[in-house]
């Protein structure tokens, strides 16, 4: 009883932090706090780039596993880059998801976010966490995370939105380019597809 | 008649060009050398003309206005929603639609407002592809069509032998207020694109590739209602594939005795119907679809549909609707 008691004034104490959030919990907070934040700035709705990326910077991506997430996309070739070729990839990865996705924030209009009950076994240490968006005029659009446990915390390596995957759908393209050009050649081409997003902003008036 | 003479060209081209497809490429995607030269006509010509006049269009009109116009369409697609729901077997859905076109129609003015989704009726997504898809019938190859664009074998054949049939603007007696109606609607849809057109632009290292390969997932997953089982990956890595294996586990092995929420609660309320799903899912993944279902999997690369328990009574119903479309449908 009194063990009990300690445990629960303990979580309380500590007012639980992210790492010790179920994974549903942990989105639904992240989703609320952005949403939150969204709703009171003017100027990420107006499409400002730069808060815009501090917002995805401080909220979002710490609960994203890129490494993971580069690993599913390259899929049966990543045993084949060594540790180096896999850290650049993995940057480059990033960069090209983070930058593209994170200009859909400002299409953001009182859009639900649903939770569907989470279908795991206690102890799973992988799960999917399944949402759907509801908006007027157009069916629901669901949002998946594949979410797995790490020692800081649940972490997102997969998004998959209306049944398609950010991640796994660059797969056929990945093998492709390493199938042409080797790893350095997938490599090439997606540091070549963020210079050529970065000029085009830049050269955009804002 | 202009729709199976289409059908007929189609056809031909497909058969045609099988011979001279390009190997190497995705296994979904046989025909890809013809498919991309048709991509690229479709972009230019979206580039040249359809995207500047959506632009146009959006900037045009008042987002109140765009939207009933949205709503409007939609409405009217409804019906045909509601009775592919039906041909799958899915009543309470195909009932929820029509109830959605009656009230849409009354209250919601001609369709202008989505009261029925505000009331708790959704919206869905039906067409006869995905029908046949619930059928059991494969998609076939990837298939770029001319101006409608990403298709399959079975979806392009379906969308221009049946689907139209379900489409109220044919039924349109006067000519030039139905083409300047279907004209609306196309400009209307492209408008609600454009942002996801250039995102995938934006996002793509290979833009025929990027939006090949997510119409694939996406109707893929159109077919089981957005359940889609994990597909088997034979891309595996030990990291993915360990990961993949535990959700696997998670979506067909675990006793209703396991389905908790967060909370750690059993799923009861709306849990009624999750725990009908798992059962029926863990039913479906038990039923042998053939004499070696694992290499079958393997081998079917793209879609592995669900054959439904009531298979034979489907195809009863279908045949006979088809039947009465037959006889409905004008004459040209």
């Amino acid at each position: 009883m009194k063990l009990f008691i300690a445990l629960c004034f303990s979580a309380f104490a500590t007012a639980v932090p992210a790492q010790d959030l179920a994974p549903d919990a942990l989105v639904k907070k992240i989703s609320d706090e952005v949403i939150e934040i969204i709703k009171q700035d003017k100027d990420i709705r107006a499409g400002n780039q730069k808060k815009i990326n501090e917002l995805v910077d401080a909220k979002v991506l710490p609960h994203f596993n890129f490494g993971h997430m580069t690993a599913l996309a390259v899929g049966r070739n990543w045993p084949k880059a060594n540790a180096e070729q896999q850290k650049i990839l993995t940057g480059e990865f990033r960069t090209l998801l983070v930058r593209t996705y994170s200009s859909a924030l400002t299409t953001y209009k009182n859009q639900v976010i649903e939770f569907k009950p989470l279908r795991a076994a206690v102890g799973d240490a992988d799960v999917t966490v399944r949402t759907q968006v509801r908006q007027p005029g157009t069916e629901p659009v669901s949002i998946d995370y594949g979410m797995e446990k790490t020692p800081g915390g649940w972490k997102v390596y997969d998004v998959v939105v209306g049944g398609v995957s950010l991640v796994t759908n660059y797969r056929e393209t990945f093998n492709a380019e390493i199938r042409d050009g080797g790893v350095d050649g997938l490599i090439k081409s997606l540091a070549g597809k963020n210079r050529s997003l970065d000029t085009q902003a830049s050269s955009k008036p804002k | 008649m202009l729709q199976r003479f289409f059908g007929m060209c189609l056809l031909t081209a497909v058969v045609g060009l099988g011979g001279c497809a390009t190997t190497g490429g995705s296994p979904n995607d046989p025909l890809e050398g013809y498919n991309r030269a048709m991509f690229g006509f479709n972009d230019g010509l979206d580039r040249a003309v359809i995207k500047p006049l959506a632009s146009g269009y959006k900037a045009v009109m008042p987002e109140f206005a765009r939207i009933g116009v949205t709503n409007f369409f939609a409405n009217l697609g409804d019906l045909w929603i509601g009775i592919n729901n039906i041909l799958q077997g899915k009543v309470g859905a195909g009932v929820s639609d029509f109830g959605r076109f009656a009230l849409n129609t009354t209250a919601g003015v001609l369709g202008l407002f989505d009261v029925a989704s505000n009331a708790g009726l959704e919206k869905h997504n039906e067409d006869f592809g995905q029908t046949l898809g619930r059928w059991g019938v494969g998609s076939g190859a990837y298939l770029v069509l001319p101006i409608l664009g990403p298709s399959s074998v079975r979806d392009g054949l379906s969308l221009l032998a049946v689907d139209w049939h379900g489409d109220p603007l044919w039924y349109v007696g006067n000519v030039p207020a139905r083409n300047e109606l279907m004209g609306v609607r196309l400009l209307d849809n492209r408008a609600s694109r454009l942002d996801l057109s250039r995102l995938a632009e934006e996002a793509a290292l290979d833009h025929y590739a990027y939006v090949r390969d997510a119409f694939l997932q996406r109707r893929r997953s159109l077919i089981y209602d957005g359940d889609a089982p994990p597909e088997p990956d034979p891309d595996k890595t030990s990291e993915a594939g360990a990961s993949k294996d535990s959700r696997a586990r998670v979506e067909t092995g675990s006793p209703p005795a396991e389905l908790v929420t967060q909370w750690g609660e059993p799923v009861i309320t709306a849990g009624g119907e999750e725990r009908a799903r798992a059962k029926e899912m863990s039913a479906a993944a038990a039923r042998p679809v053939g004499a070696t279902p694992e290499p079958a999997r393997a081998s079917a690369a793209v879609y592995e549909p669900k054959i439904p328990s009531n298979y034979d009574a489907l195809l009863a119903v279908s045949g006979e609707a088809r039947a009465v479309l037959a006889r409905t449908s004008p004459r040209p």
